[in-house]
C-alpha cells in the first residue's frame, strides 16, 4: 500500500508542480467552456445535457495528452529499470499511475462544477442528471486513463503513446454513431461496446449496473493489457 | 549466498549469456570483467530482476527469483548503467521517494537521507534538479540510491563509467568504504579498477565466464610468465641464445638485432613463480657482455584479459 501511495504522489508531483497539468486543465476549460457556452442560449434551457454530449470527443484527445507519458517517459529516459528493480509489483507500478490520472480527471472536471452552479441561478436545473453526468465522466476518463496507460506502455515515444489512445477512444467513443455501418445482427454488440452509449445513459442520471460494468471492465481489461505489455518486456 | 545456476539469456536467436554458473559467497567483492556486448550488462539485469532468464535461475539465500522477486529485490542494491533517474525531481524528493519505495519507516527516514548525504557527499546538491548534475555528481545520487535500504547485496553496472580519474577514485573509495559488510557484483571493462577493487574476478566473454578466482589465482590458472628484457652490446646473438637457454628455468630466449646492429635485444620468459633476475645477471657477467638495458615484466590483468577474451572462446 505505502509503495502505491509513493507511486501516486509522485506522479501527482510530476503533474502538478510542472506546467503540464495547468495548461491540460486550461486547454480542456477554454474548450468545453466554449463549446458548451456557445449553442447554451440559444436553447433556452437550464441543461447541462449539451456539456457532457461533448465530453466523451474531448476527452478522447485530452485523456491521451495526460496519459501518453506515464510509462513512455520512463522507457525513454531509462528510469523504468529503476522502477522496476525496486521492490515494487506491476500492480503497484500501474494502478499508482493509473490513480494519478483519475485524480487528474477529477481536477479538471473540477473547475466546471462552475457551470452548473451559474446555471442553477438562472433557472430550474435537475441536479440528477448533472450528478450522473459527473459520475459518468469520472468513469469515462478513468477508462481513457487505462486505454492511454496501455498505450504508453507500448512505445517509448509518447507521440506514438498519444497517437494510438486517441485512436483508440476516439474509435469506442464514436463507433455509437456509425451503426449504420454494421449488419443488424451485430448491432447490440457494437453497441455495446461503445463508450459513447453507456456515458450518454449515465449522462441522462439513469445509473444501470450495465453501463458502470461495461467502463469498469475496460478499465480492468486496459490495466491487464499494460501488465501484459510490461512482462512482455523482460 | 548467491548461486547462479545454468542462466542463459537470448535476445531472439542472439545468445548474450550462455549458461552461467557462478557462486557468490557473503563479503566478497566480484569484479565482473569483459569486452563490450560480453553479456556483463545483461547478467546483472537478470541478477537484480529487470530481465528474466531465459533459462537457469537465481537463488539469493535460498529464495529463488523466478518465484520471490519481490524479497529478493528488497536485498539488493542496484545502481544501473549511467544511473537515468528522474530528471526532473530533486535530488532531496527523489531519495525520499526510495526511501518511501524502500519502506524505512517515516520517522527514520531522514536520518537516513543524512547518513547517505554524509557518506556520497550530496549535501551540495540536495535541492538540485537530477537533469542538472554532472555525470560524477549523477553516479553519487546512484550509489545512494543503491544503499538506501542498507541492502545486504549491492549491484553496480559500470560505476565509474565516464568519470575523470579523480571522480573515479573517490567512487572507488566509496565502494571500499561501503564493502565491509557487504557483498558487491559490478561490471566494469576498467580492468585497473577491478585490480584495485576487487577480491574476486570473472572474466566472461561471448556469455561464458573464461576465468574465475582471485588476481593471483587467475593469473597461475592462465599460465602466467614473467619476462626480463635485456639489451646487450659486445655480445653477438648465437652465443647470447645458447648461453642463456642454459639458465635452469627459462622457457623461452628470443634474440632480436637491433637496428644500429650493434645491440642485440633479448626476451627471456620464465614462470612466473621463480626468479631468474640474478641468474641471468651472473651469467652476463661470467661472459663479458655489456648491458644497456635490464627490466623485468609481470604478466598483468590486462594481457590475461587480452588473451582470454581475443581467441575464440575455448570450450570449456
Amino acid at each position: 500500500m505505502q509503495q502505491f501511495i509513493s507511486i501516486l504522489k509522485k506522479e501527482l508531483a510530476d503533474y502538478f508542480f510542472s506546467p503540464i497539468a495547468y495548461i491540460v486543465i486550461v486547454i480542456f476549460l477554454f474548450v468545453t467552456g466554449w463549446l458548451f457556452f456557445s449553442t447554451f442560449f440559444l436553447f433556452n434551457q437550464a441543461t447541462m445535457r449539451n456539456f457532457f454530449s461533448l465530453l466523451p470527443v474531448i476527452f478522447s484527445f485530452v485523456m491521451p495528452a495526460i496519459t501518453m507519458r506515464l510509462f513512455s517517459e520512463e522507457l525513454h529516459q531509462g528510469s523504468y529499470e529503476i522502477l522496476v528493480t525496486l521492490p515494487l509489483t506491476h500492480r503497484d507500478i500501474i494502478v499508482g499511475k493509473f490513480a494519478a490520472a483519475v485524480v487528474m480527471t477529477v481536477a479538471m472536471l473540477l473547475p466546471t462544477v462552475a457551470y452548473p452552479v451559474s446555471i442553477s441561478f438562472m433557472g430550474d436545473l435537475d441536479w440528477g442528471p448533472v450528478i450522473g453526468g459527473y459520475m459518468g465522466a469520472v468513469l469515462l476518463g478513468g477508462t481513457f486513463s487505462a486505454v492511454g496507460l496501455f498505450a504508453s506502455s507500448l512505445t517509448k515515444n509518447q507521440i506514438v503513446a498519444f497517437i494510438v489512445s486517441t485512436l483508440i477512444c476516439i474509435s469506442i467513443t464514436l463507433v455509437n454513431e456509425m451503426l449504420f455501418f454494421f449488419p443488424t445482427q451485430v448491432l447490440d454488440i457494437v453497441q455495446y461496446l461503445s463508450a459513447g452509449f453507456h456515458f450518454r445513459n449515465i449522462s441522462k442520471g439513469i445509473l444501470d449496473s450495465r453501463d458502470i460494468i461495461y467502463f469498469v471492465s475496460v478499465i480492468f481489461i486496459s490495466l491487464y493489457a499494460t501488465r501484459l505489455s510490461l512482462a512482455h518486456k523482460k | 549466498m548467491i548461486h547462479i545456476e545454468n542462466l542463459t539469456k537470448y535476445y531472439r536467436d542472439f545468445c548474450a549469456v550462455d549458461h552461467l554458473n557462478i557462486d557468490i559467497d557473503k563479503g566478497e567483492i566480484v569484479g565482473l570483467l569483459g569486452p563490450n556486448g560480453a553479456g556483463k550488462t545483461t547478467t546483472l539485469k537478470m541478477l537484480t530482476g529487470y530481465f528474466s532468464p531465459t533459462e537457469g535461475d537465481i537463488r539469493i539465500r535460498n529464495i529463488s527469483m523466478s518465484e520471490k522477486p519481490l524479497e529478493i529485490k528488497k536485498m539488493i542494491g542496484y545502481l544501473p548503467e549511467s544511473s537515468p533517474f528522474y530528471h526532473n525531481m530533486l535530488v532531496y524528493d527523489y531519495l525520499l521517494y526510495v526511501s518511501e519505495i524502500r519502506g524505512i519507516p517515516s520517522d527514520k527516514r531522514f536520518d537516513r537521507l543524512q547518513y547517505l548525504s554524509d557518506l556520497c557527499g550530496l549535501s551540495e546538491i540536495m535541492h538540485k534538479a537530477i537533469g542538472e548534475l554532472s555525470k560524477g555528481l549523477n553516479q553519487r545520487v546512484g550509489l545512494a540510491h543503491a544503499m538506501m535500504s542498507d541492502p545486504e547485496i549491492l549491484i553496480l553496472d559500470e560505476p565509474t563509467q565516464g568519470l575523470d580519474p579523480n571522480q573515479i577514485a573517490e567512487i572507488r573509495n566509496l565502494i571500499k568504504k561501503i564493502s565491509r559488510k557487504k557483498t558487491i557484483i559490478f561490471s566494469t571493462h576498467i580492468l585497473s579498477e577491478a585490480e584495485a577493487t576487487c577480491n574476486r574476478i570473472i572474466i566472461i566473454n561471448q556469455g561464458k565466464i573464461v576465468a574465475d578466482g582471485k588476481k593471483d589465482e587467475i593469473k597461475e590458472v592462465t599460465g602466467n610468465t614473467t619476462s626480463i628484457h635485456l639489451t646487450l652490446t659486445n655480445a653477438n646473438a648465437e652465443d647470447v641464445f645458447k648461453e642463456l637457454k642454459t639458465i635452469d628455468g627459462v622457457d623461452n630466449v628470443r634474440v632480436e638485432k637491433q637496428t644500429d646492429e650493434s645491440a642485440i635485444s633479448v626476451v627471456i620468459t620464465y614462470p612466473a613463480t621463480i626468479d631468474l633476475r640474478k641468474a641471468v645477471y651472473l651469467k652476463i657477467k661470467s661472459m663479458d657482455w655489456i648491458i644497456l638495458s635490464f627490466f623485468q615484466k609481470k604478466q598483468t590483468l590486462e594481457s590475461i584479459f587480452r588473451n582470454l577474451t581475443l581467441e575464440p572462446c575455448k570450450e570449456n
